[in-house]
């Protein structure tokens, strides 16, 4: 740097030189600035990281008593697995998709409108929704339609507790229920692999059934949103995409819903679509599945029980022909 | 090469240089194979057969795809050297379609081939994938010098099975992925297909048009 000697041959800078003391505090209020933002920019991204990954760290802890009567004591499939390996086509249609996509789900706030045939339609906050009635754990076989298998601890409640708040009326004869559709928070949504939003259904009676789980956990924790948080049905009977995820609707209707994969393949997937092992599906048989986390390439596969094993359900279906109403 | 090797065209690359492009094409070919069995002992996949069944299945078809695409390529870029990767390429589609069909015969049946081939009657998608892989097998079993050289031009016509084979495993291909409406892949997988096929048979259109039209001027 040059400094020019003043006429008085003394070493001081030019007036003009000075720096004002405005700039110069300027100057450290503007370091002050990008030291916060820094603070704020990297807590922001702890942020961010903390929601990209929140579905694999431990979540929410969510208390539940288990029901010894309505759970399997069989081998529970690992959370790791059970979390990774998903068929949730809102988020993509590989297995690995949802794990690596929900993040995008924002399951607060969240409202459940619960109407159609009933005398008390109601529209439900989530934390409302979860404190209707008491929470149990209970561990369910869950067959899906590809033919493997897992075991779930999922936290909630008999769906049967909701519908008795609503009072159904003598019309309604099925629950359909409905998936959230929204594109910006659902990147598989506008795919043409199904129709959008996911509907499925049950018969009243099927709803009504006390296995019938309004699940908002599994293994003690919050639903984790590849899972469909916050809330979903799991009803432990049926092939796993009966189940409906991220529910923003349950309405009570008088004929057969027009459900998801039955509107796009008829003969594939029934409205019923009960575990059955004496019915294949078109493209495999249904006698066998894979127990998820059993021994890997070279494990035998299982043989897949009528009803998935919950033979209480037997006298819903009775006189019926299960191959034709497959 | 052997001392009764038919001849082969000339290439315009070293006989080292082909050397080192084939070796590292062998390579590369494996490596899907190897990546697959790495995982699986490892136990990586959650599904390992479902993981093995369709990382096989979508091996074959892209090499399939690679070995169709040789002869175009060479005419478009003049590369004369690429079909000396051909029978490689070929191979390597029967060694993954190979493996496919194991991983069905051993996963699926557990070797009981009476229960497999129950399965190959009754459901049109495996009944296609079955052909395919049949079909393979003459085309595999004549791919050494001496049964090019024994076979002459029988051998031609016979490897043009492949254009049968190709539509096969698409089809087979789209009739699976039918079971989830989903034909995204199938769609892409299809069309490179069909682009390739249809060149070949817009040559042979043109060169027979082409010798229909020139004979009157009496070349």
């Amino acid at each position: 740097m040059l400094i020019k000697r003043n006429p008085n041959g003394i070493d001081l800078p030019f007036p003009s030189e000075i720096t004002p003391r405005e700039v110069y505090e300027g100057r450290r209020k503007f370091i002050a600035r990008i030291a916060a933002t820094a603070a704020v920019g990297s807590s922001l991204w702890e942020l961010a990281n903390r929601e990209a990954f929140a579905q694999t760290t431990p979540a929410q802890k969510l208390a539940a008593a288990r029901n010894a009567a309505f759970s399997t004591t069989e081998k529970q499939t690992s959370f790791e697995d059970a979390t990774h390996y998903n068929n949730y086509y809102e988020f993509g249609t590989d297995k690995s998709d949802p794990a690596q996509n929900a993040h995008t789900l924002h399951t607060r706030p969240w409202t459940v409108q619960i109407d159609g045939e009933v005398k008390k339609p109601l529209t439900l906050d989530i934390d409302r929704l979860v404190k209707l009635a008491p929470l149990e754990e209970r561990i369910y076989r869950l067959r899906c339609v590809e033919g493997w298998s897992m075991v779930i601890p999922w936290v909630g409640y008999s769906l049967a507790s909701l519908i008795k708040q609503v009072e159904p009326t003598g019309n309604a004869k099925y629950v359909e229920f409905t998936t959230l559709a929204d594109k910006r928070q659902m990147p598989g949504v506008g795919s043409r692999v199904l129709e959008w939003p996911y509907v499925e259904g049950l018969r009243m009676d099927e709803a009504m059934h006390p296995l019938t789980l309004l699940t908002v956990g599994m293994y003690g924790q919050v639903l984790p949103n590849q899972n469909g948080a916050p809330v979903r049905v799991i009803v432990p009977w049926k092939y796993g995409f009966k189940s409906a995820k991220s529910l923003v609707r349950i309405r009570f209707v008088k004929d057969q819903p027009r459900t998801a994969w039955n509107t796009v393949a008829p003969e594939e997937y029934g409205f019923y679509s009960n575990v059955n092992p004496n019915v294949d599906h078109p493209r495999w048989s249904q006698a066998t599945e894979r127990r998820i986390g059993e021994g890997g390439f070279f494990a035998p596969k299982r043989k897949t029980l009528m009803f998935n094993g919950y033979d209480q359900v037997a006298s819903l279906y009775s006189g019926m022909d299960l191959k034709k109403y497959f | 090469m052997t001392k009764n090797a038919p001849p082969r065209p000339a290439v315009g690359l070293s006989p080292r240089q082909l050397t080192a492009i084939k070796s590292v094409v062998f390579v590369l070919a494996l490596l899907p194979f190897a990546r697959i069995a790495w995982l699986i002992v490892n136990q990586v996949p959650v599904e390992p057969v479902e993981f093995v069944t369709h990382g096989t299945g979508d091996w074959a078809l892209y090499l399939l795809c690679a070995t169709l695409a040789i002869t175009p390529l060479r005419r478009f870029t003049g590369w004369n050297w690429l079909i000396r990767l051909r029978r490689m390429l070929g191979l390597y589609t029967f060694f993954y379609a190979l493996m496919h069909f194991l991983t069905f015969l051993w996963a699926d049946h557990n070797f009981d081939v009476g229960a497999m081939w129950k399965d190959v009657l009754k459901r049109p998608f495996i009944t296609v994938g079955f052909i395919a892989f049949v079909l393979l097998l003459p085309l595999a079993a004549t791919s050494t010098n001496a049964m090019i050289k024994r076979l002459g031009r029988r051998w031609a016509q016979l490897h043009r099975l492949i254009y049968l084979i190709a539509p096969l495993a698409i089809l087979h291909y789209w009739w699976m992925k039918a079971g989830k409406h989903n034909f995204e892949q199938p769609i892409i997988w299809g069309t490179v297909v069909a682009v390739l096929l249809g060149l070949r048979a817009y040559w042979s259109w043109s060169r027979a048009r082409s010798l229909t039209s020139s004979r009157p001027m009496g070349s």
